[in-house]
């Protein structure tokens, strides 16, 4: 019991995908921004972990959408401050 | 319509909903190839003019847009959301509780799936709701206070512990355990008898204080269900049985068998973003937020509000409007003592030797400048008509 519980396959929870180095490339250049201008999301996320992101790496966020059907968002995979 | 216009829709770049759309309302029509390119080319330019220009203040658009209907919503509305008597706060105050990021909601609730197997059969709903609702020692038998003997007598009645679908050894085992850990109460001694399901507890001082102290937590200890949830309702609806609870912990719910993972959701949005993430927690901000409007007859376009979720949830945690959270990390030192709490920001400034670089709106209005917005973000350079080279 309690193992069938995934984070991932919660309807609120949006798809969440790791990106690689070029895809990276590609979006800050699109853009024209740097990593830290990218919305963060802490390492210890329950859904960053459930995709087995580390700091440094960008998440890609496909969200559905209530205007746009569905509507990528990216977010920068950092450490929680400590309080 | 053919399969080259349906690839040429696809690659397009249009929003995934104004392209379905567009097929379904191409679907079935001939279209010739000029008709389709002219159609498209139309989309294009429709779809880019509706898109938010740069420099457009969207952010004062979106306060208005809440804050003028928030203006009209009934003060103090707690109301039993026509749900079997759960008492939820709705109307100003829920909306203040959302954009505040409280901790905890005044009135948590969750709403509980079941899975395909429990959720058709009203008794297999119940089962459930017995593993979740807080059950109290006192409601499987009787406790006598035993004064002569200065001792609390506990009989646990067979049929309810069969009809509740737990073990009376399971009681008597959890109950002691229960008083010491959870409620902190740890001067007794007890002794279970399993064979008719009696167990006596005697306080380590023999004083009736201590003895009706000791009784108190004997009646109240929490022997079976979730300590947090207070209450569970279960309803029909739509054709599946759904609980409704007063009171809310996600973790443990998600760990009672026959709990649906996917669809069950709490009020509580800072126990969504501890449980299922950031991006879950931002989700429940829009959806509270519009049905709390929704509730009053309001309607605010959801584009508003996904604006104020998407900054509360920029950081990786909810972060509230007020001057903890938005309101108090802006940048410009005169754009956070316009936002209450003036002096000691200004001091705090002056004692950092902060400086202004004056970009915002908040501060160039303060020194009356112009502000970097529609007509005040270019700069016109006047050439006369009939200038020689």
């Amino acid at each position: 019991m309690s193992t069938k519980f995934n984070v991932l396959d919660h309807e609120m929870v949006p798809d969440h995908q790791k990106m690689t180095d070029s895809e990276i490339a590609e979006l800050l250049s699109h853009y024209q921004i740097t990593l830290e201008q990218l919305p963060r999301i802490y390492s210890d996320d329950p859904a960053a972990k459930a995709i087995g992101a580390k700091i440094g790496d960008v998440i890609k966020i496909v969200r559905k959408s209530q205007t746009a059907g569905l509507a990528d968002s990216y977010r920068n995979v950092v450490k929680r401050p400590k309080k | 319509m053919d399969e080259s216009m349906l690839a040429a829709i696809h690659a397009a770049e249009l929003p995934e909903r104004t392209k379905d759309e567009l097929i379904k309302d191409l679907d079935g029509k001939e279209v010739t190839a000029e008709q389709f390119a002219a159609i498209m080319k139309g989309m294009q330019h429709e779809y880019e003019r509706t898109r938010i220009e740069p420099c457009e203040a969207c952010g004062i658009v979106a306060a208005q847009s809440l804050g003028e209907p928030g203006t009209q919503m009934t003060m103090r509305t707690f109301h039993y959301a026509g749900v079997a008597e759960i008492n939820v706060t709705l109307g100003l105050p829920r909306l203040i509780e959302i954009m505040d990021a409280r901790k905890e909601p005044s009135t948590p609730t969750m709403t509980i799936h079941l899975e395909p197997e429990y959720s058709v059969d009203r008794d297999k709903a119940r089962e459930v709701s017995w593993q979740i609702e807080a059950a109290p020692l006192h409601e499987f038998g009787d406790i006598i206070t035993d004064m002569a003997n200065m001792r609390v007598e506990m009989h646990i009645k067979k049929e309810v512990c069969d009809k509740r679908k737990i073990a009376m050894s399971e009681i008597m085992e959890r109950a002691p355990q229960k008083i010491r850990d959870r409620r902190h109460y740890r001067d007794f001694e007890s002794e279970g008898n399993a064979a008719d399901g009696t167990i006596i507890f005697t306080p380590k001082n023999e004083t009736y204080q201590n003895l009706f102290q000791l009784a108190d937590h004997v009646r109240n200890v929490i022997v079976q269900g979730i300590d947090d949830i207070e209450r569970v309702v279960v309803r029909k609806e739509g054709g599946e049985y759904i609980l409704y609870t007063e009171g809310s912990n996600l973790k443990d719910v998600f760990e009672v068998e026959g709990v649906d993972t996917t669809r069950t959701r709490t009020n509580n949005i800072n126990e969504i973003s501890q449980i299922l993430g950031i991006e879950a927690a931002r989700n429940a901000i829009i959806d509270e937020m519009k049905s709390t409007l929704g509730e009053q007859g309001i309607s605010v376009d959801v584009r508003h509000i996904m604006l104020i979720a998407d900054m509360m949830c920029m950081d990786g945690e909810v972060k509230q409007i007020g001057r903890h959270g938005i309101a108090g990390e802006k940048e410009s030192v005169l754009s956070r003592a316009a936002f209450e709490v003036t002096v000691n920001h200004l001091l705090d400034a002056a004692v950092a030797r902060e400086s202004d670089i004056l970009n915002g709106v908040t501060e160039n209005v303060i020194v009356g400048q112009p502000i970097q917005l529609g007509t005040g973000d270019i700069r016109l350079i006047a050439k006369p008509l009939n200038q020689e080279n």
